[in-house]
């Protein structure tokens, strides 16, 4: 690959990212949305963060995580429900999957 | 950047526990970044374009695909996956926009730090005022980490490429998940987000990247089920 494509590639996907990310907030300030629409936008946020955390949570370019993964972040949320430290959510949901794939579990 | 160093300056009590939930999530960000600019180096792809990917682009998983894509030589693949994958952000600031800021300079500014976990950051607190403040914490704390990560990658090279080391891909899906836990108190959101999840997950194995997440937006029937039903509840 050729530095010169790759700038180009960098270039357009840098721009569309930020023109995607700039309409979204753009767009909320300028039309005024009736008001269903309006309580609907915070629960969109939600389906897509929550699809978005469990598509990363059991797959991996399509296909199933494997255990370890999905074990961390088993054990992440049940401490979360626990009203554990967010911090000690993340380390332990990261030690989970580290320490099962250090016992060879994929 | 006024407007960012105001916020950083306040200390009350609830924005140091802002910070400090911030601090797990942007640490975990730094190893992937690291991860990012070595798994980039090896793809030959210059240091100093690396750097400029994460700073310009800044969206994890589309700058992890499109180098991807450019390795194996489909550099239109790596600009149409990235940007199918980044289309999230759009709802995303439909969702978030009136909370980023009031002036235009803010919100070309804070336009660029809409990442998942500012979105989640922001969700999870129930005040405007608070909401504002988590967003440009943890948008401005992850574009550092996320960058530095990055140079330090580009510096170190191939001997750090593996994301999954040390667990880090259970860390984030966690990190959104717990974020994600108060909004799913309300039974109308928890049936959103199971229903939008299911359709996700089903279609992840036949659809590419970014398509599956975008039709989680069809768990917003639920609202609409539900409306139906209570209408012929009360007639």
């Amino acid at each position: 690959m050729s530095v010169s494509t790759a700038v180009v590639v960098i270039t357009l996907l840098a721009l569309g990212t930020y023109g995607m990310r700039l309409a979204g907030v753009a767009l909320a300030g300028r039309i005024t949305l009736p008001e269903p629409v309006r309580r609907l936008l915070p629960l969109a946020a939600v389906a897509l963060l929550a699809a978005l955390a469990i598509t990363a949570a059991l797959t991996e370019a399509g296909r199933w995580a494997g255990v370890a993964r999905p074990a961390g972040v088993l054990v992440g949320v049940i401490l979360a429900w626990r009203k554990a430290p967010f911090a000690v959510v993340v380390i332990a949901a990261a030690v989970t999957a580290a320490g099962l794939r250090l016992l060879g579990v994929p | 950047m006024a407007n960012v160093r105001t916020i950083l300056r306040t200390h009350d009590r609830a924005d140091r526990a802002i910070l400090r939930d911030v601090g797990a999530i942007a640490l975990a960000a730094l190893a992937i970044g690291v991860s990012f600019g070595a798994i980039a180096t090896a793809a030959d792809l210059p240091g100093w374009l690396v750097i400029a990917m994460s700073v310009l682009v800044f969206a994890g998983g589309a700058q992890f695909m499109a180098v991807g894509l450019l390795a194996v030589g489909s550099p239109v693949g790596a600009v149409l996956g990235g940007l199918l994958l980044n289309a999230r952000h759009l709802p995303f600031g439909l969702a978030v926009g009136e909370e980023i800021a009031d002036r235009w300079r803010g919100r070309l500014i804070g336009s660029h730090l809409l990442i998942d976990e500012s979105v989640a950051f922001a969700m999870a607190q129930t005040d405007p005022v608070r909401r504002r403040r988590a967003y440009w914490l943890t948008g401005a704390t992850l574009f550092v980490t996320w960058n530095v990560g990055t140079v330090l990658g580009t510096l170190l090279g191939g001997a750090v490429a593996d994301p999954t080391a040390f667990g880090l891909d259970a860390a984030f899906p966690a990190g959104l998940l717990a974020l994600l836990l108060p909004s799913l108190r309300e039974p109308v959101a928890r049936w959103v987000a199971l229903v939008g999840a299911a359709v996700a997950l089903l279609a992840t194995p036949v659809l590419p990247a970014g398509v599956p997440v975008l039709l989680a937006l069809t768990g917003l029937l639920v609202v609409a089920v539900r409306r139906r039903k209570k209408e012929v509840a009360s007639a």
